[in-house]
């Protein structure tokens, strides 16, 4: 075992600075030329301002504007450093809700976001509008989920209805060539195009 | 289930059908030391290796030398990488000034890179400076994949050459593994995630002023280079806490079907290096339709049980034509957060671009049992190989016993020392798993973990440890992981899945490799056709199905059945 000293280290450090260091910085450098938006984190501003990314879902609660998935994201609470308190859309530490199918907490607060959004039995909502997403800064959310703000956007934008129906139509993307996921809306590029719009 | 979410699973299986032969070819000549069309370029960077670390690749090891050799080689792994961990404060590379990580934790994530698992205890946007990012866990998901696909070649030479002391060299192929196979797809893998939009940049985060005027600050980093060898190498720990449900780390559909299939190509290719090894590709054709059974059966399983929605969530106004939605991206859908769960536990990834903590009772229910069956569903890169040639042993053990012959598998004789050593390897994974399960159910330390009540808090238990044992990494998110009992135990785990595994296989290759090629004859029972496959597949359920389905009742069935009743806990 004593004679595997030798090459075991010189392999990690040589692998060390391969792959730790060459690859990924050389790969930064190559991506970074090439590539420069992507990179960068497909960063979008406006009025020369960095307003997000256009890859990341933000916090939009007024009525002026369509609102992304439930966010199960939280920052450290201000006021004790050993708690959280929720904070949606917090893209500098991504978090699940992790409730489990049968947990008591996640059906409640499902039924009091279905009741909150004038949902019933009667009149089922679009799953993606009363649950929250995987990473919580999901950028999308389904056509139906749109469809079903159109009416409060438009109402405060004082904009046709029909106005706004066309601008969700616009920002409608489709599968990848086709087949590939699911027919979706980028709630950013929707809002941004509505502000232009005015 | 819709049509389309079909056409995509379809799609995935049609691909990996496709790439397996090819991809094998290449990986074959690789592992014999022939040139390939990168030697020109790579030739001399191997060399290199060879004399700095004053090793002789052509020297043909004894079981006991390559063992040793790859156990010292990840000793330094795992003293490198607690090391960066805990002096990550002072080291360059960390705009975010993020402190010391605690040792307990440094620990446990040290283990769990280099046994292959990536089991997350951390945040790794909040927890982890750019320089452990690349140079700690970057560089061991390299390693343990390489030693991974080492491991089972080695097993395969056990079987392929005849009366042999040696079944290879580590150092030769852990070289060969990551210059020719696993560096130059990570380099094609890195540039094409970026184009689909993975970032990879040095920066600090960026503070950016929403539409709302808000504040939000948006994690960067070298996302991408890691991103490419987690997936090919099925390593599976995120840069992300959130993993590749994250939009950084999986921005697209595309870049969603490419993830699944870098998690398995080269586990399914590695059947076919098999079947070359041995002189039959038919024999790995075998090996490979047993775990496309496998998979399938679980596919249409967890796509169903998710395709359906929440009984529960639909009594209470919810739309259930999306599915279940609770952890899943809108971009993926059911019919791909399904599809990536049931992968990455066949496989042992571990990444996630779903909540599987979320998912409905038996939608959770398929990842668990992939991994629980010893992840021999492809498998690990090499791991999945080497852990469905242990079971072969067993298949052609039973079918010698009921027909009073002595067993034979691929030219080779089976006796009692190889058939001993692969019981221990595939015992050692139940004790472990159902053990600490066991205990944590008992302790207080091990009840304050999970963050359900009822079946579902036992599964997220179960769910640990066994993730840890099949060195997979993916988790039921609810659990608490990051405590000092979990972060011990869950490190104990992943060890023992790990190395009590590779231990008892490398001996099968040595006494394999030992042996005379006995020819086939009339009385061969033969190893390439359906009932063979079927006899594997039956071998793989009955020991997997008589360990854990106490513990499966326990949890995932009396949850889905008190789901049917209406209760919620």
């Amino acid at each position: 075992m004593l004679r595997d000293i030798r090459p075991a280290l010189v392999m990690m450090i040589l692998m060390t600075v391969l792959l730790g260091l060459v690859y990924p910085l050389g790969m930064t450098g190559i991506a970074g030329a090439i590539l420069p938006q992507q990179a960068a984190g497909s960063l979008q501003e406006r009025d020369g301002k960095v307003i997000g990314s256009s890859l990341i879902g933000q916090n939009f609660t007024s009525d002026k504007y369509f609102q992304g998935r439930l966010s199960a994201t939280t920052d450290t609470d201000p006021n004790d450093a050993t708690k959280t308190v929720p904070s949606p859309y917090n893209a500098a530490s991504s978090l699940a809700s992790n409730l489990g199918p049968t947990s008591k907490a996640l059906v409640e607060r499902v039924q009091e976001d279905v009741a909150k959004r004038g949902g019933s039995k009667d009149k089922p909502l679009p799953a993606d509008m009363v649950t929250t997403s995987g990473s919580g800064l999901d950028p999308h959310i389904s056509p139906a989920n749109a469809a079903l703000q159109v009416a409060r956007v438009a109402k405060a934008r004082g904009m046709p209805e029909e106005r706004v129906r066309a601008l969700v139509a616009a920002a409608t993307e489709d599968r990848q060539f086709g087949v590939l996921g699911e027919v979706r809306i980028n709630v950013l590029q929707l809002n941004l195009a509505l502000d232009a719009a005015k | 289930m819709t049509v389309n979410g079909w056409i995509q699973i379809l799609i995935f299986i049609a691909i990996i059908v496709a790439l397996a032969r090819p991809i094998g070819g290449y990986m074959d000549r690789v592992l014999q030391g022939e040139r390939t069309f990168l030697s020109p370029v790579l030739g001399p960077v191997e060399r290199g290796f060879y004399w700095l670390a004053g090793v002789k690749p052509t020297e043909n090891q004894s079981w006991w030398a390559y063992g040793s050799g790859m156990l010292i080689f990840h000793l330094f792994g795992f003293v490198l990488l607690y090391g960066l961990q805990r002096l990550q404060g002072m080291l360059p590379f960390n705009p975010q000034d993020m402190g010391a990580v605690a040792a307990d934790l440094a620990a446990n994530t040290a283990i769990s890179f280099i046994t292959n698992t990536n089991w997350q205890n951390y945040g790794g946007e909040s927890t982890m400076s750019y320089l452990v990012q690349m140079a700690g866990l970057t560089v061991q998901n390299f390693t343990s994949a390489a030693t991974g696909i080492a491991l089972a070649v080695a097993l395969t030479r056990g079987f392929a050459s005849a009366e042999s002391k040696g079944i290879g060299n580590f150092w030769a192929d852990l070289t060969r593994i990551t210059l020719y196979v696993l560096l130059p797809m990570c380099i094609v893998l890195t540039l094409f995630y970026v184009w689909q939009g993975v970032p990879q940049n040095l920066s600090a985060y960026v503070e950016a002023t929403t539409v709302e005027g808000g504040k939000q600050v948006i994690a960067q980093g070298p996302v991408a280079s890691q991103l490419a060898i987690k997936m090919l190498g099925t390593n599976g720990g995120g840069f992300f806490n959130t993993n590749s449900a994250h939009p950084y780390e999986n921005p697209t559909a595309l870049s969603n079907l490419v993830q699944m299939l870098s998690i398995f190509v080269l586990g399914a290719a590695m059947t076919n290096v098999f079947g070359r090894r041995v002189g039959d590709e038919r024999q790995g054709w075998a090996i490979f339709a047993a775990m496309g059974v496998l998979f399938v059966v679980g596919v249409v399983i967890t796509y169903w049980a998710e395709a359906g929605g929440n009984p529960l969530l639909t009594a209470v106004g919810v739309d259930p034509s999306a599915g279940n939605m609770e952890g899943k991206e809108v971009r993926f859908g059911a019919a791909m957060s399904a599809l990536f769960a049931v992968v990455t536990t066949a496989a042992s990834c571990g990444a996630v671009n779903a909540m599987h903590d979320s998912f409905m009772p038996l939608g959770g229910a398929i990842p668990l049992i992939n991994m629980l069956l010893g992840e021999v569903i492809v498998g690990g890169v090499g791991a999945g190989l080497y852990g469905m040639l242990l079971f072969a042993i067993l298949s052609v053990f039973i079918a010698g016993l009921m027909v009073g012959r002595t067993p034979e598998y691929v030219g080779k004789k089976i006796e009692a020392r190889e058939v001993k050593m692969t019981m221990l390897a595939v015992l050692c994974l139940p004790l472990v798993v159902l053990g600490f399960t066991a205990l944590a159910t008992v302790l207080p330390v091990g009840l304050a973990g999970p963050a359900a009540a009822g079946p579902h808090g036992f599964s997220e238990i179960f769910y640990a440890f066994t993730s840890g044992a099949a060195n997979n990494g993916s988790a039921f998110g609810g659990l608490t992981g990051n405590t000092m009992f979990y972060n011990s135990t869950i490190a104990i785990t992943m060890a023992v899945g790990r190395f009590a595994m590779i231990v008892p296989m490398l001996a099968v290759a040595g006494s394999l490799a030992g042996k005379r090629k006995t020819a086939v004859s009339v009385g061969t029972f033969p190893t390439h056709g359906g009932l063979f496959i079927g006899l594997l597949i039956g071998v793989v359920l009955i020991v997997g199905g008589l360990t854990y389905f106490p513990a499966l009742a326990l949890g995932p069935i009396a949850e889905h059945f008190a789901m049917l009743a209406g209760t919620v806990f």
